[in-house]
């Protein structure tokens, strides 16, 4: 038995014999990380301009194109309301732009079932422009030029941070179905 | 990654009905979105009450990352005060000694003020904050400006007070939780505030830009006395901050004013304190939108 190649009862998850995955993490990672993402904006001071991309929405990007099939189409609802509560936008905002944007990546996917990673990575891309922009139009002051110039670090920043936030995605989903549980 | 085929639900009427009614819901969603986004345009402060909950039960993580945030600053400060340490201390002792006798120069206009304002039988109430708290976080991805400040309504703060650092000031409390507030910055487009130079009698309203400058505009119109460099101070005008307060320095000129930068930057500032609004009866005369300043 010695030389049997000790990792063929293994795979990527952990051992296959009399370990399983929990259920509990393997439901809670997904929703609760993005609620972690919604809350981290609030800690830097920013003073002049919005530095700190959407990590919210970012993360729900990621999770929602990484793994599709895994959030439910009306995840945008009650995950919004948590990003309300922290992001300084007017109350109700991210449950009405995050809604729509589960619902229109939903008819992207009907439309292009089969996508590669730069497709992914173009429609979060459209996804965070419009966010962003709806953002700047309905932030309950007087949307300005000067303001919606200062938009463009934190746009360039978020597409930018895409890929990173689906390789953490996958990173977590990892983590998500790892056998932690003794059979 | 491949579609898992959810979508197709078959024959199988359960999952027809599950497939549906999870579109209804996000439908559904996105109406509440947008009836909610409706009402907090119209009452922006309906929601201030569960967003101050929020904020209070985040407050052990944001207090905690706030000391750590100013400790490592001092600690940045610490290093780079080595850098040309031996010049640097030359040039400030020499300033130290003018300042000095600026200081006595000073307690003697002070003193003459006194036996002034003793003879005019003017009083002047001694000021004391009503709160001193760290500035524990702010929006920083959204595009309004607002801080979150570690004390609130349980420590004696109410919406409008002035919100100050020992260098000018920071902006003024926009709404209350019971242990953690949220402050309009001065950056904030909707904030405007009544100014004047420092020195003279120019009167201007300082309204934020969103990003990070502030527009000085005259209330005189005619030709533009401004140059960059120039002070401004709080004039008092509006009843919510003490007059003198130093606000922004003009960096450049405009027809009408001018582009300043804001003296007291929030995220270099260790402590804040919340002060009294300076006269209130002024301050409720106005009756202007909370978020709003002082206009015309």
């Amino acid at each position: 038995m010695e030389r049997n190649d000790p990792r063929a009862r293994t795979d990527a998850y952990g051992s296959r014999i009399n370990r399983s995955h929990s259920n509990m993490l393997a439901n809670a990672v997904p929703w609760a990380s993005i609620m972690v993402a919604s809350i981290l904006p609030v800690f830097p001071i920013a003073t002049a301009l919005p530095v700190v991309p959407p990590l919210g929405l970012l993360m729900l990007l990621g999770w929602r194109l990484v793994r599709p099939g895994l959030l439910p189409v009306w995840a945008g609802l009650p995950l919004g309301l948590i990003d309300d509560l922290f992001s300084g936008q007017p109350f109700g905002f991210a449950m009405f732009v995050w809604s729509l944007i589960m619902l229109a990546i939903e008819v992207v996917e009907m439309r292009l079932p089969w996508r590669a990673f730069w497709q992914d990575w173009f429609t979060a891309g459209l996804l965070i422009v419009g966010y962003l922009f709806a953002g700047w139009l309905l932030s309950g002051a007087q949307p300005t030029i000067h303001s919606l110039v200062a938009l463009v670090p934190q746009l360039v920043l978020t597409i930018l941070l895409f890929p990173i936030a689906a390789r953490f995605v996958a990173m977590l989903d990892r983590f998500r179905l790892t056998r932690w549980r003794a059979l | 990654m491949a579609p898992t085929g959810s979508r197709r639900s078959g024959y199988s009427r359960r999952a027809q009905y599950n497939l549906f009614t999870g579109y209804v819901i996000a439908g559904i969603g996105a109406l509440i979105g947008a009836i909610l986004l409706a009402l907090s345009f119209f009452q922006p402060q309906l929601f201030g009450g569960v967003r101050g909950a929020a904020q209070g039960g985040l407050s052990p993580a944001t207090e905690t990352a706030a000391t750590v945030r100013t400790g490592s600053k001092s600690v940045w400060e610490n290093i780079s005060g080595y850098y040309r340490a031996g010049s640097k201390n030359a040039q400030l002792k020499r300033e130290l000694e003018i300042a000095r006798i600026r200081l006595r120069e000073a307690e003697a206009v002070k003193q003459e003020n006194v036996r002034l304002k003793g003879l005019l039988d003017l009083h002047e109430a001694e000021t004391k904050p009503v709160a001193v708290a760290r500035l524990v976080g702010s929006s920083a991805s959204s595009t309004r400006r607002f801080a979150y400040l570690g004390a609130g309504s349980n420590d004696g703060v109410a919406v409008g007070m002035p919100v100050r650092s020992p260098r000018g000031v920071v902006g003024r409390i926009l709404e209350t939780g019971s242990s953690s507030s949220r402050v309009l910055l001065l950056t904030d487009t909707e904030s405007v505030l009544p100014v004047r130079r420092a020195g003279d009698e120019v009167v201007a309203f300082a309204e934020g830009r969103g990003d990070g400058l502030l527009r000085i505009k005259l209330i005189n119109l005619g030709i533009n006395p401004l140059e960059p460099g120039d002070l401004f101070v709080t004039s008092g005008a509006g009843g919510y901050y003490p007059p003198g307060i130093a606000v922004a320095i003009l960096t450049e000129t405009t027809d009408d004013g001018g582009l300043a930068r804001i003296v007291s930057d929030p995220a270099a500032a260790d402590y804040v304190s919340v002060e009294q609004i300076y006269e209130p009866e002024a301050a409720l005369g106005a009756e202007t939108p909370i978020e709003r300043e002082l206009t015309d």
